[in-house]
């Protein structure tokens, strides 16, 4: 449970910063123009389709709903297929919420994740130094159209995941891809909501 | 042999036997004493809760002060060393660790474990569907932690389990250990292995915690502030009462015990009559002692520090030996005592007999014993006065001459013989009256109607331990379905047919949720169904190949899974022993309680709604139409209420009753209502005027604020009988000596209740602020009455 936390956690916030652009100065072709559009978001939502590519399975399983985040620091992932459950990580507080139960984990409890936590908090908000203290950061391309990668520095992380690919366009986010060292990988494709 | 030689030895014979018995006699610590002997069975069930049950084994630990992750550190190292201390069945403080164990376990045990579990789920269908379900879950992030299972457990029956099982809300983690809700405490929970009401026990589980705590606090790097350690729970209160009330009991017995001694030295100057005095009271306790280890074959320890002050009346019996013997020195001195004073002495002291009687029928196993050895050791006292003190009496025997003393006293008193009686009876009939309204007027608030009136825990304690409690979301519980059967299997079974008929109404919205030991261990029947309803290696093989055709796993990763089958299928059944070291033990305990021959389940219930009120007429028309046998409902609050206020009521008839015996024997005695009236007025006047006033400095009487009364009258009556006889007997002698005599016992008395009132312990105060006033008063009211009573005669 406790590796598969920041998993959990990337997945569920990592396409977060892609909400609709309602003003998008231009010009600046690199990371830090990225992640300063990104920060003018105080809030957004987004529709997701997630596949799975799992060893185990023949072919990848797929599920799809909506993400929502709320400044400074909710975020929310509602998955509406193929069943219903919604993940809400408020104030370090993760509740989970299926069909009969509901669980609510304190990140608190979990020192290891914490930085992670911060890290989603950073990406929001633009904060490019707090992220670099979670993962050396790779970027391509230009303002139009880039692409950025995220390598964990903890190693206690790398054990659950690899590497984190965003995809994006000015300040849209298009695909996140999550790798873990098992090989298997999870792309959330994502396109702004048209949900009511 | 001479009569002298004959009482001695008497004397030593009886004294020997009871020095045998008491030696030999069990005695017992704990609070059962103020717990109910003979109650329904749902207070049985309480009452087993409260000694015995899990809920009084538990510790709860906090630890404040200092910074939060060194709390962490220090609740981490305390739980460590607890663990390995086998006097702790388990010690919970919200460690990851723990949790990974009991997942272990579960995860082991998991297909005799889960509800899920049926021969239907093991065809081919009933795979496809399980994994299907499994395979959907995984999609989504919290089934995706389920990932890594799914070769072992393709139908998701760990999932199934912990879901069963994570009903109640878990505490607030911080640096991956428990705390408070505000975040200053780190929280823990420790159930020693030794029942609740094994306080010798409770006591060295208190002190490893400490000990445990203080070498964790040692390796912490020291800080601006040092960490605290505060425990609370009922064996901690318990423990703490105990050692508060001994220390109180022992310290105050010291120093009433000097008072008196000196009082006595001073008004004897004579160590011979000093040492003669104590005889009474030191046969009297341990006869007192010996009569209730025969009559009740244990010894409460409240018995022996209660008793020794409630059969302090046997040292005015010396007293009044002493003095009122002197006047007439000389051989004839006994003689002469026995017959004139003697049978106003054996008055009182059958009056304090029928006193002391009417607590012999009560519920509490410690009022009886109080009852039984205050009879025995007046009437012991009593004898040995009568009998032993005369003929031990040497023939140069003197005592200081105290007649000036009672001159003095008369003279004061010779001002109320200026009352006319008509003006003292409204005097009396006022102050009644004005006593009487007063206790009318505060009469809903009168009485405390709550078991925690006699509990010496203070109020910041209580609210301190309630403040833990919610922390932890182990707030009491107050509606809990009982069923009840002769061993673990049978209430196994009946919990489980319980939890079905439960189930329906947690889906109509009618109670919220509940727990239930079949939850932790279904019962052997039920695994045994499970375990035979799984299908053999070929079987289960051919089943999968052909679930996972229309589905994205291929048959050959699942080959885990086959093995997994197959051991559970030739493994033995779980018992609740093999929960041993893993959280859920704890769990499991708590609902189950062992009564002798009777084993209980417990299935605490949970409101719809948070503080919401349960429709218990519901729950149990549910569980009678499920046919679950001996299944009770129980709302704890009530009950245990309804269970205290039994009491008190039951003690306030039985002493109504035996004031009536009092008057009766007195009627009897003295022939004359007249008579009688005038002996009791005093004594009624006093305990009212005593009720009054506690009620008016806001006091709540309890249970023991009604011995008090008791007491009043018990003393009191021999002032009055004293006085009476002044005024009937052919012979009454010298009223001086006799004044003089009643008021060093009275002073005796009052220094050794009134030292009572200045303990910190409620029950020592609620005896000691009751009985000194009142056998003052009762001696006063007295006093004045047969003065102003003689003149207007």
């Amino acid at each position: 449970m406790l590796r598969s936390l920041p998993l959990m956690i990337l997945s569920l916030c990592c396409a977060l910063g892609g909400a609709p652009v309602y003003a998008a100065p231009a010009g600046f072709g690199d990371l830090d123009a990225v992640m300063g559009l990104l920060a003018t978001h105080q809030h957004g939502r987004v529709e997701f389709i997630e596949q799975q590519f799992l060893s185990v399975l023949k072919r990848p399983i797929e599920s799809s709903g909506e993400l929502r985040y709320e400044a400074p620091d909710r975020l929310e992932k509602r998955t509406l297929k193929p069943r219903t459950e919604t993940l809400v990580l408020s104030g370090g507080i993760l509740t989970v919420e299926r069909a009969h139960s509901r669980r609510v984990t304190d990140l608190h409890a979990y020192p290891q994740v914490l930085p992670f936590v911060e890290s989603i908090r950073a990406t929001l908000a633009g904060d490019r130094v707090a992220l670099e203290r979670v993962f050396h950061l790779d970027f391509a391309g230009s303002l139009e159209r880039w692409s950025l990668v995220l390598v964990p520095l903890d190693s206690k992380v790398k054990q659950s995941i690899t590497q984190v690919r965003i995809d994006g366009m000015r300040d849209q986010l298009q695909r996140v891809e999550i790798r873990q060292p098992d090989g298997d990988r999870s792309l959330m494709t994502l396109r702004p909501s048209t949900l009511p | 042999m001479s009569v002298r030689l004959r009482m001695l030895i008497i004397w030593l014979v009886c004294v020997a036997f009871a020095a045998v018995i008491v030696v030999r006699a069990h005695y017992i610590t704990d609070l059962s004493a103020f717990l109910p002997a003979n109650p329904t069975p749902a207070q049985q069930l309480l009452v087993d809760q409260l000694r015995d049950g899990p809920a009084s084994r538990l510790i709860l630990i906090a630890i404040e002060q200092g910074d939060a992750a060194s709390r962490a550190r220090a609740s981490l190292a305390l739980a460590e060393r607890l663990r390995k201390d086998p006097d702790f069945s388990s010690v919970n403080n919200g460690e990851a660790a723990a949790g990974q164990r009991d997942r272990e376990f579960l995860f082991q045990h998991r297909y005799v474990l889960s509800e899920s579990v049926n021969a239907q789920r093991f065809t081919a269908k009933g795979l496809n569907a399980a994994i299907k379900d499994t395979i959907d879950n995984l999609a989504s992030p919290a089934g995706l932690l389920f990932k890594s299972l799914l070769p072992r457990d393709p139908t998701g029956e760990l999932l199934n389990i912990i879901d069963e099982l994570a009903s109640s809300p878990a505490p607030q983690s911080r640096d991956g250990v428990w705390v408070s809700s505000d975040g200053s405490r780190a929280l823990a929970v420790a159930q020693t292995a030794a029942s609740g009401s094994d306080s010798d026990a409770q006591s060295r589980a208190i002190d490893a915690i400490r000990a445990a705590f203080a070498a964790a606090a040692a390796d912490a790097p020291q800080g601006l502030v040092r960490m605290q350690l505060r425990l609370s729970g009922p064996a901690v209160f318990a423990v703490a009462a105990r050692a508060k009330i001994e220390r109180a009991a022992v310290r105050l017995s010291i120093a009433s015990g000097i008072l008196v001694v000196t009082l006595l030295l001073l008004v004897y100057r004579s160590l011979t009559a000093l040492g003669l005095g104590l005889l009474p009271v030191a046969t009297g306790a341990l006869v007192g002692v010996a009569a209730v280890a025969l009559g009740f074959g244990a010894v409460h320890g409240v018995t022996l520090g209660f008793g020794i002050t409630l059969i302090g009346e046997s040292v005015d019996y010396s007293i009044y030996f002493f003095i009122q013997s002197r006047h007439s020195a000389g051989g004839g001195a006994a003689g002469t005592w026995q017959q004139r004073w003697w049978p106003t002495i054996r008055l009182g002291m059958l009056t304090s007999v029928c006193g002391f009687a009417s607590l012999l029928p009560s519920g509490f196993p410690g009022l009886k014993q109080l009852g039984l050895y205050s009879i025995s050791g007046l009437i012991a006292a009593a004898l040995v006065t009568r009998f032993l003190l005369p003929a031990l009496l040497p023939a140069n025997f003197s005592i200081r001459n105290v007649t000036p003393l009672g001159m003095r006293v008369t003279g004061l008193l010779r001002r109320a013989q200026g009352l006319k009686g008509a003006v003292l009876l409204s005097c009396a009939v006022a102050l009644a009256m004005l006593a009487f309204a007063l206790l009318y007027f505060n009469r809903t608030t009168l009485w405390n109607r709550e078991l925690s009136a006699l509990s010496p825990v203070s109020a910041e304690e209580q609210h301190y331990d309630a403040k833990l409690r919610a922390d932890l979301g182990a707030a009491d519980v107050r509606d809990l379905v009982i069923v009840s059967g002769p061993d673990m299997e049978s209430i196994l079974r009946s919990a489980e047919r319980a939890g079905t008929a439960l189930q329906s109404l947690v889906d109509e919205k009618v109670i919220g949720g509940f727990e239930s030991p079949a939850n932790y261990v279904p019962s052997l029947a039920t695994q045994e169904s499970r375990r035979g309803s799984l299908p053999s290696a070929a079987e289960l093989r051919a089943n999968v190949k052909q679930a996972v055709d229309d589905l994205p796993l291929r048959a050959d990763r699942l080959q885990p899974f086959l093995e997994d089958v197959e051991t559970t299928r030739h493994a033995a059944l779980v018992t609740p022993r093999d929960l041993a070291g893993t959280s859920l033990r704890a769990g499991f305990d708590a609902l189950i309680l062992h009564q002798r021959e009777r084993w209980n389940a417990l299935l605490p219930l949970r409101s719809a709604e948070v503080g919401g009120v349960i429709d218990l007429a519901r729950v149990a028309a549910a569980l009678k139409d499920g046919n679950v046998e001996d299944a009770r409902v129980l709302d704890l609050k009530q009950e245990s209420d309804a269970l205290y206020a039994s009491y008190l009521t039951e003690a306030i008839h039985y002493s109504l009753a035996g004031f009536l015996a009092l008057t009766i024997l007195l009627l009897i005695a003295l022939r004359s209502p007249l008579r009688v009236a005038r002996v009791l007025a005093p004594l009624v006047l006093a305990v009212l005027t005593v009720a009054a006033g506690l009620a008016m400095a806001g006091v709540q009487l309890s249970i023991l604020h009604l011995v008090g009364m008791l007491l009043i009258v018990a003393v009191g009556s021999n002032y009055a009988l004293f006085f009476d006889r002044q005024d009937h007997a052919e012979d009454p002698g010298n009223e001086s000596l006799t004044l003089a005599s009643l008021l060093i016992a009275n002073a005796s008395t009052v220094i050794g209740f009134g030292l009572l009132s200045f303990s910190q312990v409620p029950v020592l105060v609620a005896l000691g602020t009751t009985v000194a006033p009142g056998t003052f008063l009762a001696l006063l009211f007295a006093a004045i009455g047969h003065r102003a009573g003689r003149v207007h005669a």
